[in-house]
């Protein structure tokens, strides 16, 4: 999915082409915002200052953006696979229920020490396993994994519902969640382990969980640039063909792309359900599955990008949420339309502007470097006229 | 179970049907031109809030309906712009159409009726009630016109010189292209007839079975429809058994809510509402019959290869 076209050079296509994309979905959002008699730049003061603006808005801001590293790495690792990979939704619900079967069996016997680094394996082995059945689906029965993941996103939401109904619920609890985790299930959050070296911090649901956002990209980074298994995949999504007649199986590639997706959308349950809410719950994703490839589309699928691109979303969900308070009539539904906004003019319609920015690079790049006067006078007769 | 209760429920079967198979035939009708259409879910849900605002201020049947079309029209043509004139991503695009329909509808929503993106309920006169009283029968006429274009696009798509074009396209461009017919110009015709019909499915959902538009409220009817489609083999006639039989498997689980049924116990509800889905992907797997898409789906048809 190589989206610049080829006579711009690479920074313009990293750095520019993504910005721009970024800048007409803010126009278009800022427009709406216009349209409904708000003032867009009281709106983005608002935003900058809520997601920013306080050491507890900060924290907020890196909260939600773990969470987007997190599936937005998913959804690029099978992107490299030429996968598109939109069950982080359910993937991320599963690795939650993962975490909390391990955290309500074990939690009231094992130390934190212990507890945590099982929680994150029986999370991402349980997502793991969701992402894989599509991908068997897809390598060896030919069902499109577009149109699987669709479906395993509603199947893991009806499954989620019914094991919470029926089976973990706790009896006489009427909200429908689980019983609450024992305290070494819980992933301490950042203001407590800064009290530990003495550093005051305000309380917040950021907690350790942003580390693993960062071993994550760190790893995915390396997986898929620095070793054969990445190069393999990487290949036999560039060209299929090509990674065939390498003596590459396309479909155990499949395998180990979704197989690493669906453990990544996984994580998301370490920052939610072990970092905040301590308990199951049926909704706990809420959305960042789909954000996510928001986040990977503007991330280019680039483990740096994504990080990028997820403290943008982070901002603008905190920021968001802290405009709601501030502006009247202005709601969290801004964000999502500003989220759809950006998944079209970054993704499908990044076919659209990239050559235009493609064409006032060349005619600044021209205009730039057109011989001066005084050179054309020291070379006469040479192109003398065209100037 | 008696006569009135099995009525009952077909009649409820083919009304939680009707919006499905609107969506299902205009998931047809782009799919089979190459054109992948997960966007029917944001499509039907912003026509659906088109209708119902139109139908609230101006307390016009008509203008609702035409508005809501207007407005699905406009969106296809949006995922057409996107993925057939620029060769953009066409899972990405229906994705963004998604979205942005669920955003956009409440934001708007919000600031012009202020009920929290709901909108009032509109006056019995606009809406499309049922057309007699008699048992069964007693459907609004959209519930008709759904079951009457099922072979509509039939005829459409296989009867005539512009279905077969349509298919076409959907197979093998390049030889639609080589015949010389603009491969452009076929999709953007089936996308607004995809339009068309997810408007309709959007009128449906606020004229007929509610009185309002409410946030979201489509609850993810247009992938039931995506997936009918695909259970129904990319037919319109397969897709209407499918959507039929979604519907019946959503009226039968209403019906069943905490219900102890002898000799099996207690059903679990989810399961029954998760059905859809789980025949889809089995189907799609070849474990029962083949779903076979269209050759070209999803493939952006780029002149010069």
């Amino acid at each position: 999915m190589s989206q610049g076209s080829q006579d711009i050079p690479r920074w313009v296509d990293v750095g520019v082409v993504p910005l721009v994309n970024l800048a007409i979905a803010l126009l278009a959002a800022g427009t709406v915002v216009a349209l409904v008699g708000q003032s867009p730049t009281e709106v983005i003061n608002a935003l900058v200052k809520g997601a920013l603006g306080t050491q507890r808005g900060l924290s907020y801001t890196l909260y939600y953006a773990t969470t987007f590293v997190f599936t937005g790495l998913a959804v690029a690792v099978a992107f490299h696979a030429g996968l598109f990979n939109i069950g982080g939704e359910g993937q991320a619900m599963l690795g939650g229920l993962g975490a909390a079967l391990a955290a309500l069996w074990l939690g009231t016997s094992l130390p934190t020490w212990l507890m945590l680094p099982l929680m994150v394996v029986a999370a991402a082995a349980f997502a793991c396993v969701w992402a894989l059945i599509p991908a068997y689906l897809q390598a060896y029965r030919g069902s499109h994994i577009v149109i699987t993941t669709i479906m395993f996103n509603f199947l893991a939401s009806s499954l989620m519902v019914y094991l919470l109904v029926n089976v973990l619920k706790p009896a006489g609890e009427m909200n429908v969640q689980s019983a609450v985790f024992a305290a070494s299930a819980a992933m301490p959050g950042v203001h407590t382990a800064l009290s530990w070296i003495g550093v005051q911090w305000p309380s917040s649901p950021l907690n350790l969980s942003v580390l693993i956002a960062l071993v994550c990209s760190l790893g995915v980074y390396l997986l898929l640039w620095k070793t054969r298994i990445g190069y393999q995949l990487r290949a036999s999504g560039a060209s299929q063909g090509a990674a065939v007649y390498a003596g590459i199986t396309p479909q155990k590639q499949i395998l180990i792309a979704m197989g690493v997706s669906g453990a990544l959308a996984g994580m998301v349950a370490m920052n939610e359900v072990s970092g905040v809410h301590g308990k199951l719950l049926p909704d706990f994703v809420s959305g960042a599955g789909f954000t996510g490839i928001a986040v990977a589309l503007m991330g280019r699928n680039h483990p740096v990008g994504i990080i990028l691109s997820s403290l943008l979303f982070g901002m603008i969900f905190q920021g968001g949420a802290e405009v709601a308070f501030e502006v009247k009539d202005f709601t969290k539904d801004m964000v999502v339309m500003l989220q759809g906004f950006i998944v079209l003019f970054s993704g499908a319609m990044a076919y659209a502007t990239a050559p235009l920015i493609g064409r006032i690079y060349q005619w600044l790049h021209q205009l730039i470097h057109r011989p001066t006067a005084a050179k054309l006078a020291s070379a006469p007769g040479v192109e003398a006229d065209r100037g | 179970m008696d006569s009135a209760l099995i009525l009952d429920i077909i009649a409820s079967s083919l009304r939680l049907a009707t919006p499905l198979i609107f969506c299902a035939l205009a998931g047809v009708m782009a799919e089979r031109a190459g054109v992948i259409d997960i966007g029917l879910e944001g499509k039907m849900l912003f026509a659906a809030f088109a209708a119902a605002a139109v139908g609230v201020t101006t307390k016009s049947t008509t203008l609702a309906i035409t508005v809501a079309l207007v407005v699905a029209v406009a969106l296809s043509c949006l995922h057409g712009f996107a993925c057939v004139t620029y060769h953009g991503n066409q899972v990405i695009s229906g994705l963004a159409i998604n979205i942005i329909a669920a955003g956009l509808t409440v934001v708007l929503g919000i600031a012009w009726f202020k009920q929290g993106g709901q909108t009032p309920s509109m006056i019995d006169a606009v809406r499309l009630k049922a057309v007699t009283d008699v048992p069964l029968l007693n459907q609004s006429i959209l519930v008709y016109v759904a079951l009457a274009l099922v072979g509509v696009v039939w005829w459409l798509l296989f009867r005539t010189r512009f279905g077969l074009r349509l298919r076409a396209v959907g197979e093998n461009p390049a030889m639609v292209d080589a015949a010389g017919v603009s491969v452009a110009g076929v999709r953007y015709m089936a996308l607004m007839g995809n339009g068309l019909l997810c408007g309709l499915a959007g009128c449906y959902l606020v004229l007929a079975q509610n009185a309002s538009f409410a946030p979201h409220m489509t609850a993810g009817r247009g992938f039931m429809a995506l997936a009918a489609m695909i259970f129904g083999k990319w037919h319109p006639v397969g897709a209407l058994w499918a959507c039929l039989l979604f519907g019946f498997l959503d009226a039968v689980a209403i019906r069943l809510q905490g219900v102890v049924v002898p000799g099996i116990g207690e059903v679990p509800v989810q399961l029954i509402q998760a059905l859809p889905y789980l025949l889809t992907v089995v189907l799609l797997a070849g474990f029962i019959g083949k779903a076979v898409a269209p050759k070209a789906l999803g493939s952006p048809y780029i002149k010069t290869r």
